[in-house]
């Protein structure tokens, strides 16, 4: 096994998990728990699928992605801010629902049960190692995270989120619209997760039930292990994509069962939680939007 | 004012607090299911009478209903005693797998011949203490590190389900299959049996537990000094500590039974139905469990109704397959859900507003009449 095949690997495992995760991070630091995170990379799975389908063109399928991430989002938006619905019940409903709709629109616009035709992606067929990295998805993962670092620390949207996340009531009093910045960070969030799923359609040129396989849930790990520090949750994402890759290049060698495997995000999010080495502490206003 | 009519309007304002949310929440999903049915060029009323003749309207699809309706009284059962103290568990998936699991394997460890009545308790137990060990995972966590639960439940899932399926892939299934071999006891009579018009339907003896769990449950909640105990944690953690509750001790407590109740579940599947365990029965039951509590107010009668009502839902969505997608149905309860999560608070910030107005018109009139005395 070669070292760049398997850094090439593990960058290509980790994109939708980068691009959810720095969804997941934007939530959260607002005050909105992520655990939709998996319907919205599905809603945008489908978008492009559909969009790139119709459009004949994978650009279009972004835009689909997108789309159907704003979709879902407001939904989402709907429900814990205006509404101020319990945020666990509202994410459990988003996945069930986004389960339910992309089988439902699956049957009515493809007529087929499992998974839509052939979609076009970026990269043409075959390509070797590097057919992947025509995604430009794969650059916006990369930098995705880095990025959210910069708008977190360094601009004034970022510190009125970090405020909004932490002490809504101290926000207000200084007049910042809590419901306004919370909707701005959630519109974010839910794109971003919405590209890591069209990053999964477009790179498999098709749209198959269920195909985000919990990386939703996988994502909202890696940001509860990275303490819901962006670079951190980048390394957790890295870490969780090289472990998943080592499995899958070593399959031949039986060494350990892959379930064991599978389990390692969890496992270390768990432990992370339980404060075993250095206590994961979220942001103090999350899941209660008054 | 009397205080008869003063209990009789708390009474009212409860009851309308209790059932307007799941009530709005069926009105919003129907409206939706219109549509969506609509797009799919079919009348909405001939999907919903296909819906009903296929579920309530003869004995096998009631007798489907009843089956579906057992395992989600328990996963809604479960939810609803962790969220009486204040906890989600979202686990019950993990819960419920890991029961039936180890259901099937106490069948498999007890000697052929051993008689109905000795084993069905025995492996109902079985799946119990192995739920309730799952959840005890996250309630220990929660109560002596501050862990939160919905995380460690929905991260233990995964854990479960993946430690469950290397479990019987690596050791324990029929080749060729993903399920343990047949159990050699403790398997339950199905309900067709006695009554033969339930012919094929999977419904069984089991439900009788289920129905006992909901009364258990009752009992407990409303009835005794741990469940009071329990709904004080639920409603004001520090009031009841100072009031000499251990917090974290009701709160492991609270998490081991839910978890035990999502566990018994799994009798419905493995005792009742295959007499095996099989890989992925589980799936699904476990959150609409959430959704059977949220409808029925964390109440355990209104679960054994919010059960039979999502279990309708999911074998009519059978029953209409024919003429619109049965995901339909998938959507529909998702909607229920959304609706009743936005409209309890919507509906209780309401009667509040309502409660506050008649108390100053009140104030108002009793103001003016004694004006009028004075």
């Amino acid at each position: 096994m070669s070292v760049l095949a398997f850094l090439l690997q593990t960058i290509r495992i980790a994109i939708p998990y980068l691009l959810a995760a720095a969804g997941g991070v934007m939530s959260e630091r607002v005050g909105i728990i992520a655990l939709g995170l998996e319907g919205l990379m599905l809603s945008g799975a489908f978008g492009a699928a559909i969009g790139s389908y119709y459009g004949g063109n994978a650009w279009v399928g972004l835009l689909g992605a997108v789309v159907a991430g704003f979709v879902i989002t407001c939904i989402l938006a709907v429900a814990t801010l205006r509404f101020k619905a319990n945020q666990v019940v509202v994410g459990i409903a988003i996945n069930l629902l986004v389960i339910g709709a992309t089988r439902f629109y699956l049957r009515l616009a493809f007529d087929s049960a499992s998974n839509s035709p052939r979609v076009p992606g970026f990269g043409g067929e075959g390509g070797g190692m590097f057919a992947s990295f025509r995604n430009p998805l794969v650059y916006v993962g990369l930098v995705a995270l880095p990025a959210l670092a910069w708008l977190l620390y360094r601009t004034p949207f970022g510190l009125r989120a970090r405020a909004v996340g932490e002490k809504p009531e101290a926000a207000a009093t200084l007049g910042v619209g809590v419901t306004m910045l919370r909707f701005k960070g959630l519109v974010l969030s839910g794109t971003l997760a919405a590209l890591g799923g069209a990053y999964l359609a477009l790179d498999q040129h098709q749209f198959t039930d269920g195909m985000t396989a919990g990386r939703g849930f996988i994502a909202l790990a890696a940001v509860i292990f990275g303490r819901w520090e962006p670079v951190r949750v980048g390394i957790a994402c890295l870490l969780f994509a090289a472990a998943e890759t080592l499995q899958i290049q070593l399959q031949g060698a039986q060494l350990v069962p892959s379930q064991f495997v599978e389990m390692i995000p969890y496992v270390l999010t768990i432990i992370a939680l339980a404060g075993v080495v250095g206590r994961s502490v979220p942001p103090a206003a999350l899941g209660k939007a008054e | 004012m009397s205080a008869g009519t003063r209990t009789g309007i708390a009474f009212r304002r409860h009851l309308e607090e209790t059932l307007l949310p799941p009530l709005v929440a069926l009105v919003v999903a129907m409206v939706v299911g219109d549509m969506l049915i609509l797009s799919y060029g079919q009348s909405p009323s001939t999907v919903y009478r296909l819906l009903i003749d296929g579920t309530w309207g003869n004995a096998y699809g009631f007798g489907q209903v009843i089956y579906k309706a057992t395992t989600l009284t328990c996963t809604g059962l479960a939810f609803a005693l962790a969220a009486r103290a204040g906890l989600f568990n979202v686990g019950a998936e993990g819960q419920l797998a890991m029961g039936g699991f180890a259901a099937a394997l106490a069948g498999l460890a007890l000697p052929v011949g051993t008689p109905m009545f000795v084993a069905a308790p025995i492996c109902a137990i079985a799946a119990m203490i192995a739920g309730g060990a799952t959840a005890a995972v996250p309630g220990v966590l929660r109560a002596k590190f501050g862990a939160s639960e919905v995380i460690v439940t929905i991260m233990l899932n995964f854990v479960v389900l993946a430690l469950l399926n290397y479990t019987i892939t690596a050791h324990l299934h029929v080749p060729e299959t993903l399920h343990t071999p047949e159990m050699h006891a403790g398997t339950v009579e199905r309900l067709s049996d006695s009554f033969a018009s339930f012919h094929g339907s999977a419904a069984n003896w089991t439900l009788v537990a289920a129905i006992f769990a909901a009364l258990g449950v009752w009992y407990f909640l409303f009835r005794s000094k741990g469940g009071y105990e329990l709904r004080a944690v639920g409603l004001q953690p520090d009031a009841a500590e100072y009031g000499g509750v251990s917090v974290s001790g009701v709160m492991i407590r609270a998490m081991v039974w839910s978890g035990a109740i999502a566990g018994l579940g799994g009798i419905n599947f493995v005792l009742g139905y295959k007499g095996y365990y099989e890989e992925g029965f589980a799936a699904g039951s476990g959150f609409l469990g959430i959704a059977v509590a949220l409808v029925g107010r964390n109440h355990p009668i209104g679960i054994l109704f919010a059960a039979l009502l999502f279990a309708t839902l999911s074998q009519g969505g059978l029953a209409v397959n024919a003429l619109v997608p049965k995901q339909l149905v998938d959507i529909l309860q998702a909607v229920v859900i959304l609706a009743v999560a936005t409209a309890v608070p919507e509906v209780q910030r309401e009667l509040r507003a309502a409660a506050a107005s008649v108390a100053r018109t009140t104030a108002g009139v009793n103001a003016s009449n004694a004006k009028a005395q004075s």
